[in-house]
């Protein structure tokens, strides 16, 4: 074939509009990240690399507010992220192998609400039925909202790597005599364990990074990372928060592209 | 229901325990998001108290607030009102607008990816969908940091003589259609970029033997069989702009308010007018669910 005329894949343009598209998306991140290193109080000029707002993030005035949102953060994406990925787990087990039944449409609808209904929306809702019912708002109504939101996350690749999985490996087990809980335990779980896992980082890292639900729902005094940001930022970017924000990026890029890589190799296990 | 669940063959290991592997996930849904949404709308025809509470008395004072003006103390003859219609107006106008900047820039980068060889094309998907997993709160912020009138790009140009005053972004409606672009770009690409990859090749190398140019190629044989990807991009990329809270909230002013900000002052800020947030709510999940159901029939009709 023809380089040219004839490569018909081939669109002129279409190489640089990709990487300006990677351009736009990274540009911004970069450039944070970049003035994070700024050994200067001026956030507009450059004063050399320094760690110093690394520094003031852990020692300074602020230290201590940060750290309480950010252990308030970690205990509210543990809990919701390994609730959520439990109950997904049971929700894919049973759509991918119970067989076909009515109410598998609903279900599935059922388990996509929350990434549907825009989050605004879900917030205001969970305001209101929150204070109507008259659960203090605080640790547990953010809990709640989190798994609810973080369900269909956890969800999708549980269900995608249970599809990849055949059947015939839990069949066996029930041939030789395993009960039900039995066969899950032994054979199904541990070839789905990547999935679950893959699962639960991304139920953690949305939980981790959620801000407009939180805001609603958290009640007064209560912080986590981001809203503890957005309070900050309100008042103009600090460089303390640039290196805050950077921390919490490379964070989530860690577990996402850990979440990736248990994703494929399971992929790569189920073939076999 | 075919997207999920549907492998070659229908296994059915579980299927007698199905109900109560599904029981915890329908009850936390049901009690947590579905009845939320159900009380939401009972609210929004609640009466307003005066410090941000409400009153137990049916009312539709809240939906009549959006659409007409009754003077101070409501006893005026009714004119239409225009604040709140003007605020669904433009924020409609923003979603439309990030939507249509996000199918130019997306659609080539999801094909020239979707073309790729099998290994680099998992690099490309991974640059792409990195972003969208990042805090939007940090992507909106680092947005504005760059954009500032002395910010780091006013800065580049006005050292390289190219402007003589910096060009003003911040609290502009370009900055709020930026920030919405720049938020949703990766959930325009992944789609079109499923429908590509599915896409048979030799369609368009049939229409190369039959002497149609590259272009005409894409416009008569690939843009037609992608549709359905393009339309999920779309719609993946327009329903959550037109909700969108912190880019017109972070990048824009007074003058750029939409119906997230509108949403959120009513319950946070010093509106403080619950059942109005809460018919504004209904409004704009009205308006989605709309989308989605006009999206779910052209879907169905595709299939048939």
């Amino acid at each position: 074939m023809g380089k040219s005329r004839y490569n018909i894949r081939h669109y002129p343009g279409f190489l640089w509009i990709t990487v300006l598209c990677l351009v736009l998306l990274y540009a911004p991140l970069i450039v944070v990240m970049a003035y994070s290193f700024n050994d200067s109080l001026s956030i507009t000029q450059w004063g050399g690399f320094s760690l110093r707002w690394y520094h003031d993030l852990f020692t300074g005035v602020e230290s201590a507010k940060f750290k309480r949102a950010a252990v308030n953060s970690l205990f509210i994406a543990l809990t919701a992220g390994v609730i959520s990925t439990a109950l997904a787990t049971a929700a894919a087990i049973a759509m991918v192998r119970g067989g076909s039944f009515r109410g598998k449409t609903l279900s599935f609808g059922m388990i996509s609400i929350p990434i549907l209904v825009p989050e605004i929306v879900t917030a205001v809702a969970m305001l209101i039925f929150f204070t109507s019912i008259g659960l203090k708002l605080g640790y547990l109504s953010i809990v709640i909202a989190h798994i609810v939101f973080c369900i269909p996350f956890a969800y999708l690749p549980i269900s995608a790597r249970l599809q990849g999985i055949e059947s015939a490996f839990e069949e066996a087990a029930q041939d030789l005599y395993a009960g039900r809980w039995q066969a899950f335990r032994y054979v199904l779980m541990p070839i789905l364990m990547p999935g679950i896992l893959s699962g639960f980082l991304l139920a953690f890292i949305i939980s981790l990074d959620d801000f407009i639900i939180t805001n609603f729902v958290k009640g007064a005094g209560m912080e986590t990372l981001p809203t503890a940001i957005f309070g900050a930022v309100k008042q103009g970017i600090k460089p303390n928060i640039m290196a805050l924000s950077t921390l919490l990026l490379l964070f989530s890029v860690f577990i996402v592209t850990l979440s990736y890589r248990l994703g494929r190799t399971n992929a790569k296990n189920s073939t076999h | 229901m075919a997207a999920i669940g549907s492998g070659k063959t229908v296994s059915s290991t579980y299927a007698p325990v199905r109900g109560w592997l599904l029981l915890p996930t329908w009850l936390t849904i049901g009690i947590f998001m579905l009845m939320p949404l159900g009380v939401m709308l009972v609210y929004s025809f609640l009466t307003k108290e005066f410090r941000g509470g409400v009153l137990w008395e049916f009312s539709f004072a809240a939906y009549d607030q959006f659409i007409f003006d009754r003077g101070l103390f409501g006893d005026e003859a009714p004119s239409i009102e225009w604040t709140y219609i003007t605020i669904f107006f433009r924020s409609l106008v923003h979603a439309l607008i990030a939507t249509f900047f996000c199918l130019l820039i997306g659609f080539p980068t999801a094909y020239y990816i979707a073309t790729r060889p099998t290994g680099s094309r998992y690099l490309w998907v991974y640059l792409i969908t990195i972003p969208y997993w990042v805090n939007l709160l940090i992507r909106t912020v680092s947005m504005k940091f760059l954009i500032r009138d002395n910010g780091p790009i006013n800065q580049a140009l006005l050292n390289m003589g190219v402007i003589d005053a910096p060009i003003h972004l911040i609290n502009t409606n370009v900055a709020v259609q930026l920030g919405l672009f720049y938020s949703y770009l990766p959930f325009m690409v992944l789609p079109i970029y499923a429908a590509v990859e599915r896409y048979n090749i030799s369609l368009s190398e049939a229409g190369a033997d039959l002497y149609a140019g590259r272009w005409t190629i894409l416009r008569t044989i690939l843009l037609p069989v992608v549709k359905p990807g393009i339309i999920a991009g779309c719609i993946l990329v327009f329903v959550p702009s037109l909700g969108a809270f912190l880019a017109p909230d972070l990048l824009g002013g007074a003058k750029t308010f939409m119906i997230g900000s509108l949403i959120e002052e009513q319950f946070k800020g010093t509106a403080s007018n619950w059942p109005f947030g809460a018919a504004a709510s209904m409004i704009l999940l009205s308006i989605i669910l709309a989308v989605l159901m006009l999206y779910a029939r052209s879907q169905a009709r595709g299939q048939v």
